[in-house]
């Protein structure tokens, strides 16, 4: 009696788990999310425990069914958490064991029909999840589902087309008191995933005017970098660590708070404000991990003055290692690189390129540079005022006339926005352009970065992830007529303003950081290193 | 915190005194509010929880007994006194509370109705760390008949020359006709750094300015300011294109000069922050500037900066003349969400009040009355028969019956006796009005007023 109640059990233990199975991968697949190598293994393993399962079964419970009465079910339930083994899904089985206890009373031939009904639906279903596999692994090119965790969620600046991922991020912001910046006018539909934000609207519309949820000198930043007062990864970066340390001012400890966790706490608000004004960069990205890390590496017993003078310290060197003396450093070695009578080609305005620019004049190179410069941002300007008080002979064109210049110079120096883990550069809109016309023409390119500016992603295209600027900055007025002043009623017209372009390495020839001049290809190598580091 | 609100309503109107001299120009009725309750309307749809009032002791008692400004008004006023008869000006009053502004400060004027989205002025004053951030708007010419007026307007009052640069957001001149005597003067230092400034003539000062928390300080070193309009504001647009101080030479170091000195010397030292080798680093890494075709950076190097927003379109009124006054209740009631009848008012049905008009209160309309485009304020008695149109009449007021009023202004508590026929006229507070008179663009006031000259 006992051998056939636990045959009994098992057999039940095996319907529920079968049907535990079947809805947990159900419901995976139903979410979309891919299933990881071991996942998909176990899930395998699984079911060909469930098949073997219901082949002895399927005599047994034939001959017990007409036994099984309702109460000697609850009973196995009872036992059935003592004879499970371990590859069943502990979490739903003892919920689910009393309500599938019940199901035994149907009758053999309808338990039949109902698992020939479930397979046939999933075997409909297949086809339909291994598109909608197939479709989200195309568009989740930079999903790189690590070995050991699950798939890391995309960021939330690359789904603006997924409604989903947008009533997450209202919901994230509405939490955190953090106004939402609705996106404006028509997307070109390759970068509809993209925010587009236009300058008209600023996030300050719809906070109070006296900012409660967000510290004043947030608030002023943001405004600086929607409106592009401060702009350029170096500014930006410096800007942001200026803005904290103000926070970390004005901050005071909570009662029955820990500093170490309530201020981290308290500046992702203020990073979600930055983030809805302009999407970050990888550079503030980068400072803004090295702060946090800082705030939770505070001991407890550290008293708040203290603490807070510390946090400001690092800030400070902070700043002083990786920009002041890295551009330093970047300027040494590359005034190695430049020699007398020298054609320079830069583009667009990099504070590093300038500064390199202008210390290489002051230790009495011979050269003069050609300023390249593009629309709608005509950064190019600044960088030629720059120079150009500085002494240095310069020649402007736009990037239209790059071709009929470059036979002219000896060297492209180009500045960074960030460098990704595959040893593609990220960098203003025009900056691939011109490496690829400077290595048609056999010239080398040289790219000053940073090593704070290194960031662990992967792209190997523009589309992925960019910045879409106000579409209104491509209008222009000439002679007092502005032709696209109603752009948004043409409905076939759409104006796209891209902010950045990634170059590949091979247009590249070399990358000058602040540890040394290393090819394209040994990015990786320096994010390893700096990441054993820390 | 970021911004402290400082309400002004000292002031004594001056340019009205038919109607303010017995009622107090912050309580002066428009649309059937106070005056007074328009600016802190603005200041708590933006966001702001508490406002520092300057004003009399009348206004403030007053404001505390008012039951409406109770329930509509959740912002907490801290009201401070002054004198009346002290003669206070706007930068008087902000040093008088110099003690109590700990930020940056947003000085609004009692008489400012505006639908402006403030927003505009703050972030100017945000985004460039601006020393002052102003508010002005186009004039709009006065359509209606003013009561008392005779013959035509007058040449209109002194003008402002407000220069501005190319964008329209930088405040580079600023002067009032009064002040020049032949022609108006340019620096060249300005010309030099904005060769193309715009000057405009026809605009209007809301009087509502965003002031950094250094200018109070710089005002409590020097009490010979006065007035913020007057006085504070050309000073603080003159001096962001002074020389600096190294360049100042030896022989010009008369006793003046030397008091000018030290005054200049406050307010930039005082404008400087802490860690300013920081904004300076981040401002030389960023591939921005205001303007361009010449070989400076970005804001000249100038540590003092000034910005105005110009509203194009909406609703910016000062009421500081009568003429304001009846447009802005004109105006007024297309603000309001509240229906123009108020509950409370008794209105006959035998009566025909305009879509256009807003009954205030407790007002008894009786048979056959027909107001047409008026504002009736709390607790007047209209008798019967009584045309109204285009009017003004505030609290308290009785009319009664047969009356025929057009075009007039009726202050408080006033009795219009029967069969009256007034035609654009100005009638004081607490005036009687004989029955059967007939008046026409004519000022009616008590005499003891016709002695206040």
């Amino acid at each position: 009696m006992a051998d056939s109640v636990g045959r009994q059990v098992d057999s039940i233990n095996h319907a529920t788990e079968e049907d535990e199975k079947k809805q947990e991968i159900i419901r995976a697949k139903g979410e979309g999310k891919e299933l990881t190598k071991e996942e998909k293994q176990r899930l395998r393993k699984e079911k060909k425990q469930h098949k073997k399962n219901k082949k002895d079964d399927r005599g047994p419970p034939e001959k017990e069914k007409e036994k099984a009465s309702v109460p000697a079910p609850s009973k196995p339930a009872t036992q059935s958490p003592a004879h499970k083994a371990a590859p069943v899904p502990v979490n739903a089985s003892a919920s689910e064991s009393p309500v599938a206890a019940e199901k035994p009373a149907k009758s053999k031939a309808e338990l039949r029909a109902d698992r020939r009904a479930r397979q046939d639906s999933e075997r409909a279903s297949k086809p339909g999840k291994k598109e909608v596999g197939q479709q989200s692994t195309s568009s989740k090119p930079k999903a790189t589902p690590s070995e050991l965790q699950p798939v890391k969620r995309l960021p939330e600046h690359v789904q603006v087309d997924d409604p989903a991922a947008l009533k997450k991020l209202a919901k994230k912001l509405e939490r955190q008191q953090v106004p939402l910046r609705s996106d404006y006018g028509y997307k070109v539909s390759l970068f509809s995933h993209l925010h587009q934000y236009s300058r008209k609207n600023p996030p300050t519309q719809q906070i109070s005017i006296p900012v409660t949820a967000i510290h004043p000198s947030i608030v002023r930043l943001g405004l600086q970098y929607s409106q592009g007062i401060i702009a350029g990864s170096n500014a930006r970066s410096v800007a942001l660590l200026h803005a904290f340390k103000q926070v970390i001012q004005d901050y005071s400890t909570p009662p029955n708070e820990e500093l170490s966790r309530d201020l981290v706490n308290k500046l992702s608000p203020y990073i979600s404000f930055l983030s809805q004004c302009r999407p970050l960069s990888a550079s503030m990205g980068n400072a803004i991990k090295y702060i946090k890390k800082e705030i939770s590496n505070i001991p407890n017993q550290c008293k708040e003055e203290e603490a807070k003078r510390r946090l400001q310290e690092c800030i400070d060197s902070y700043i002083n290692e990786k920009i002041i003396l890295a551009s330093q450093a970047i300027s040494k070695y590359a005034i190695e690189k430049i020699s007398d009578g020298d054609v320079i080609l830069v583009y667009g305005c990099s504070s590093l390129v300038n500064h390199i620019l202008c210390e290489a004049f002051e230790k009495q190179r011979k050269f003069r540079v050609i300023v390249v410069d593009s629309r709608p941002r005509l950064e190019g300007r600044e960088a030629l005022r720059r120079l150009v008080k500085k002494g240095i002979r310069c020649t402007y064109v736009l990037i239209s006339a790059l071709s009929y210049i470059l036979p002219e110079v000896s060297k492209v120096f180009l500045g960074a926005h960030a460098l990704l883990a595959n040893g593609y550069v990220m960098s203003r809109v025009g900056t691939s352009q011109i490496a690829l016309v400077a290595k048609a023409y056999n010239v080398p390119v040289l790219v000053c970065c940073e090593t704070y500016k290194f960031c662990e992603r992967v792209q190997t295209d523009s589309f992925v992830s960019n910045e879409l600027d106000d579409p209104d900055d491509l209008i222009v007025t000439r002679n007092g007529k502005t032709h696209l002043e109603n752009w948004q009623t043409v409905k076939s017209l759409g104006l796209l303003n891209l902010v950045y372009d990634v170059t590949p390495p091979d247009f590249v020839d070399l990358v000058i950081t602040d540890l040394g001049m290393i090819p394209c290809t040994s990015v990786p190598v320096v994010l390893r290193v700096k990441n054993v580091d820390q | 915190m970021e911004l402290q609100a400082v309400l002004m309503a000292a002031g004594g109107g001056s340019r009205m005194m038919d109607l303010t001299y017995n009622t107090p120009k912050p309580l002066l009725p428009v649309g059937n509010k106070p005056l007074i309750w328009y600016p802190l309307n603005l200041l708590e749809r933006v966001g702001f929880e508490e406002v520092i009032v300057i004003t009399t002791k009348e206004v403030q008692k007053a404001l505390s007994t008012d039951q409406r400004m109770k329930t509509d008004v959740k912002m907490r006023l801290d009201v401070v006194c002054i004198q009346e008869d002290a003669d206070m000006g706007t930068a008087d009053a902000l040093r008088h509370i110099q003690q109590k502004i700990k930020t940056d400060i947003l000085v609004v004027s009692c008489d400012l109705i505006t639908d402006v989205a403030l927003h505009e002025v703050v972030d100017l004053f945000r985004a460039h760390n601006a020393t002052l951030s102003m508010l002005m708007s186009k004039v709009h010419e006065f359509t209606e008949t003013v009561p008392g007026q005779k013959g035509k307007k007058k040449a209109g009052e002194q003008r402002d020359f407000v220069g501005v640069d190319v964008t329209g957001k930088r405040l580079l001149f600023m002067a009032n006709e009064a002040d020049l005597d032949e022609g108006l003067v340019l620096r060249k230092s300005i010309m030099r750094k904005h060769p193309r400034m715009l000057i405009k003539t026809g605009l209007l000062d809301a009087h509502l300015y965003c002031l950094k928390r250094s200018v109070v300080d710089f005002l409590v070193h020097n009490k010979s300011v006065t007035s913020i309009r007057g006085e504070l504001v050309p000073y603080l647009v003159r001096k962001q294109f002074s020389k600096s101080l190294n360049s100042k030479t030896a022989t010009e170091d008369t006793e003046r000069n030397q008091k000018q000195q030290d005054a200049d010397h406050n307010l930039e030292l005082l404008s400087t922050s802490k860690d300013e080798a920081l904004v300076q680093l981040a401002r030389e890494r960023s591939c921005w500037n205001d303007h361009r075709g010449d070989m400076s950076e970005a804001y000249h190097g100038g540590k003092l900066r000034c910005y105005v927003h110009i509203m194009e379109e909406g609703m910016c009124y000062r009421v500081n003349t009568l003429a304001a006054y009846i447009e802005a209740n004109r105006v007024v009631p297309k603000l309001f969400e509240e229906p123009p009848i108020h509950p409370t008012a008794a209105v006959s049905e035998r009566s025909l009040v305009g879509s256009d008009s807003i009954i205030g209160p407790f007002c008894q309309i009786s048979d056959k009355t027909s107001i047409k485009r008026s504002n009736v304020g709390t607790s007047s008695i209209i008798k019967e028969k009584v045309k109204i149109t285009n009017s003004i009449i505030m609290n308290g007021v009785t009319i009664e019956e047969g009356c025929n009023i057009q075009g007039s202004v009726i202050c408080n508590n006033a009795v219009i006796g029967r069969g009256a026929d007034m035609k654009y006229c100005l009638v004081g507070s607490g005036q009687r009005i004989e029955p059967e008179t007939e008046r026409t663009n004519e000022v009616i006031v008590g005499s003891d007023q016709l002695m206040e000259i």
